[in-house]
């Protein structure tokens, strides 16, 4: 036989590896001649035998009889169907002729569920490591202990560690659960359990405990406290990161607020609309690019983002010179009058594209989930706090190390002192006003990515935008940082406590009561000219 | 009483003239002209001219504190809303039986929510002149305390208009909550009757109006008189000079606070009137978008003249209502565009700049100058 010759080379190779493989090579025999039966039971251990066995080629033959591929000959020699040829299934040789009058192998739903549980546990070998883990997982949910011999052979075999971390918790899974197995090997399942345990492994240990002796049940205990203890640490690492990320979405929409209130005194209540704008300006990018140009559409975002911030700038100096420099020294008239603008660009676009949220994609670098320590995140939310920290810094940088910056935190700090010294504060304003407005547009590309892109979209930010400049202070970009943030934090912290709204409402009552305290925020600029 | 203040104010006469007039020639237009007349004004008209009155009334308590006093409150809608609540609480309880689930105490959506029994703010709420005394508390209560932190600290400016439309953002989510127990999204309905009146009923309807004409007369006067009080005078420099006025020895904040609490009383008056005559209210009642929409009724008609609120509240809103049905999709660029036309062009207002033209250059100092920040 072929087989046997291929086994006598492999003889060389060590004494071990051809006891095995002759063991499993008589394994195959008796277990195929199962196949042959007209018994239910018997057929039913053959598929059994061919699990435990759990080589690629006891796979094959067993995903053959699920495919209803597997037959066998009036001699009992079983042999499957692949492609044209026929093939034996003992030394998985092709025949030729191929034998007739093949008799299928009897089936019924008994051995069908048998077969699929088996097919499951075989996945443990498979050579597709998504197979694998997948088959993992489900050894870990049935629990059920015939796996139990493959699964010792799978974590041996197995290379990639994360996988092998889940075969080890469905060992220890299937040991705690079996009461059959020894205490010490049940003992060490617990000490595995506590180290990976997660939600799920919570509900087996208690689920084990009633029946268990005292002395597992001691251990179990200590497992379960171990467990809660790193899942409220995990719960409360993965909201600071939801958190963070929910402040840099705040950052991102404050601090163009924040710079022209510093600078201008004035609250343009249209600034939501200018992340609008640049939401929508990404969606316009990404029709063109899908309908023209498909290859680029991983850039659509770097190519949206200059475009986003210089329509937002241009919509900006519009308004700047069409309104609001005829308002100057009338900051309460300044936020009608943008109210009515944000009114107008709402409609305008409402018109234009229609009320309905527009699809904006992510591309492909920024779609899925980041694995971080346990915890899935996805990478859109990292994504977000990269880039507002990217834009934070890059207007830090401006502020202070370009003459533009020099002038505009000198008009902040006192606009008739600075007008004094020469600095044109008109082009200034202008030029603040276009900055803002443009790092609007920029948190609107942003914003596309996790939020619905419809002509609401800035109603959503503006308020949480205003209470991040009151509570941080103007005139100062680190006190918009800290304001963000905190509130962002905070809110992922009070929303499990309190609720998503009454979260809300507990921080808009915190801001409110904060301003008592420090009316100009958490950075306020000292100088006589802030008091007005 | 005596109207020997109205004397030399010409304004005023022709304000409470036309408004008595409008009291009393709508409801007998209403009543006896033949439904078929060009004269006949229905019902359905009356309610809603009612309900231009409820927003004037609302409008002229946002002018006593922005146009006399510099304070832009974004927040007027939530007391507003409040007094409209209390008097819907007091609405809902007359329902009694009659409800859906039939009920005798609980109102259809606690049933529906599974309460047992009413909660703690809802008692009393079943007797009209407890609900009437809520009407003005509720509204004064939480704009005494906002009032008192926020000018006690020196909270001024746009920082003051901000907070209190936080405020009222805040509101307009609790009042979302089902758990608050205030009917949650769908707010309060289905009123049946009121101090055993049919709220459906064009006899109620027309007292309902009656009573809003007489509301705004009344709120007017009191606004006029003290606006035109020594305490009216304090907060006119307040308005053009906070800090001037501080170091002349006045604790400003009192004078804000007063102002402020007299304001949303008013404010929480209008919405009890308004509720009965709309037939519902709900949480969108606080939306942010509101109250700055009350504040551009000021901007249009004239602030700090009183009488200019009342014609821009009535005015925008025939408009709205005009326009919403015409062209729905223009309103919202009419309303943007008269944001930025009001306060460009007619900073004044309708009010202010006629009185301008027709009054002597000496009475300048009377007419709302710009308020510098």
């Amino acid at each position: 036989m072929r087989r046997i010759c291929y086994k006598g080379l492999m003889a060389v190779l060590g004494l071990y590896v051809l006891l095995v493989q002759a063991v499993q090579a008589a394994g195959y025999d008796e277990a195929l001649a199962k196949f042959t039966s007209d018994q239910f039971p018997q057929i039913e251990q053959g598929i059994l035998d061919l699990a435990a066995i759990g080589s690629p080629e006891a796979a094959r033959l067993l995903e053959a009889l699920n495919d209803g591929r597997l037959f066998f000959t009036a001699g009992k020699q079983v042999v499957f169907k692949e492609g044209n040829g026929v093939i034996d299934g003992l030394t998985a040789a092709k025949l030729d002729p191929a034998p007739d009058n093949l008799k299928t192998v009897r089936m019924n739903n008994r051995v069908r569920r048998t077969l699929e549980s088996a097919l499951g546990t075989l996945s443990l070998v498979a050579v597709d490591p998504v197979k694998r883990r997948a088959a993992a997982e489900a050894v870990f949910k049935a629990r059920d202990p015939q796996a139990l011999p493959l699964l010792e052979t799978a974590i041996q075999k197995e290379k990639d560690t994360a996988i092998k971390n889940v075969m080890e918790r469905a060992r220890a899974a299937i040991l705690v659960a079996d009461s059959k197995a020894s205490e010490l090997a049940r003992l060490g399942a617990v000490e595995t359990l506590a180290e990976r345990g997660d939600q799920e492994v919570m509900s087996l240990l208690a689920s084990v405990r009633p029946q268990a002796p005292a002395n597992l049940v001691q251990s179990i205990d200590a497992a379960i406290k171990v467990i809660e203890r790193r899942l409220s640490l995990l719960s409360a690492f993965q909201n600071a990161i939801y958190g963070l990320s929910l402040g840099s979405v705040l950052l991102l929409a404050a601090i163009g607020l924040a710079i022209t209130f510093g600078v201008m005194g004035i609250i343009n209540m249209a600034h939501g609309e200018m992340v609008m704008l640049g939401a929508y300006t990404t969606f316009l990018v990404q029709e063109v690019i899908r309908a023209k140009y498909p290859a680029l559409f991983d850039w659509s975002l770097m190519i949206a983002l200059p475009l986003a911030f210089l329509v937002s700038a241009l919509f900006g100096v519009m308004i700047e010179r069409s309104i609001l420099r005829f308002l100057y020294g009338r900051p309460l008239e300044t936020l009608l009058a943008t109210w009515g603008v944000s009114l107008v660009l709402q409609q305008g676009v409402r018109t234009l594209f229609g009320p309905t949220n527009r699809e904006v994609g992510a591309p492909a670098f920024m779609s899925g989930s980041v694995d971080l320590w346990g915890l899935t995140i996805t990478s859109g939310r990292l994504w977000i706090i990269v880039f507002s920290m990217l834009v934070f810094f890059a207007l830090l940088l401006l502020m202070r190390a370009t003459s533009f910056g020099l002038k505009m935190r000198a008009v902040t700090q006192n606009r008739r002192m600075a007008a004094a010294m020469g600095i044109p504060t008109p082009i200034i304003d202008q030029m603040t006003f276009a900055l803002g407005s443009g790092i609007a547009g920029i948190a609107g590309v942003a914003l596309s990515q996790i939020d619905n892109v419809s002509p609401n979209l800035g109603q959503g930010y503006i308020i949480d935008s205003f209470m991040v400049v009151v509570f941080g202070g103007v005139g100062n970009l680190w006190g918009t940082l800290v304001g963000a943030l905190t509130l962002g934090v905070a809110n992922k912290f009070l929303e499990p406590l309190a609720g998503a709204v009454l979260g809300k409402i507990v921080m808009l009552v915190f801001i409110i009561l904060f301003i008592q305290k420090r009316p100009r925020g958490l950075f306020a600029l000292k100088g006589r000219s802030v008091e007005g | 009483m005596s109207f020997s203040f109205l004397q030399k104010d010409r304004l005023a006469i022709v304000f409470m003239a036309i408004l008595a007039g409008f009291g009393v020639i709508v409801p007998l237009l209403n009543l006896l002209m033949p439904e078929g007349s060009f004269f006949h004004i229905p019902t359905y008209a009356v309610s809603l001219l009612g309900k231009y009155i409820c927003f004037a009334i609302l409008a002229l308590s946002l002018d006593l504190v922005w146009g006399f006093c510099g304070i832009l409150s974004l927040g007027h809608g939530a007391f507003f809303a409040l007094g409209g609540y209390a008097m819907g609480m007091y609405l809902m309880r007359q329902i009694g039986a009659r409800g859906v689930y039939a009920n005798p105490v609980l109102p259809d959506f606690m049933v529906f929510l599974n309460m047992k029994e009413l909660p703690l703010p809802w008692y009393g709420f079943s007797s009209f002149s407890y609900a009437m005394l809520m009407v003005f508390l509720v509204p004064g209560l939480l704009a005494f305390v906002f009032g008192w932190f926020a000018f006690r600290s020196r909270v001024s400016g746009v920082y003051l208009s901000i907070i209190t439309q936080a405020m009222t953002f805040a509101m307009m989510l609790a009042f979302f909550r089902n758990d608050m127990g205030f009917g949650g999204n769908n707010g309060l309905t289905d009123f049946k009757d009121i101090l055993g009146f049919s709220v459906q009923a064009s006899g109620t309807r027309l007292t309902l109006y009656m009573l809003s004409i007489l509301a705004l007369g009344g709120c007017y006067l009191v606004a006029r008189m003290m606006v035109q009080s020594a305490y009216g005078r304090v907060l006119i420099a307040i308005r053009d000079a906070e800090s001037r006025t501080r170091f002349l020895g006045y604790r400003v904040e009192h004078f804000k606070v007063l102002a402020f609490t007299v304001s949303a009383c008013m404010a929480g008056l209008a919405g009890a009137l308004y509720v009965p005559q709309v037939g519902i209210i709900n949480p969108s009642e606080f939306a942010p978008g509101n109250s700055i929409e009350a504040v551009i009724w000021v901007a249009v008609g004239g602030r700090g003249t009183l009488v200019g609120p009342v014609l821009g509240a009535v005015l925008v809103n025939f408009a709205k209502t005009w326009l919403t049905g015409a062209l729905a999709e223009f309103w919202l660029f009419a309303l943007g565009a008269l944001f930025i036309g009001v306060t460009l062009f007619l900073p004044k207002g309708i009010i202010g700049t006629l009185s301008e033209k027709f009054s002597k250059p000496k009475a300048e100092a009377d007419v709302a100058e710009e308020v510098r920040s």
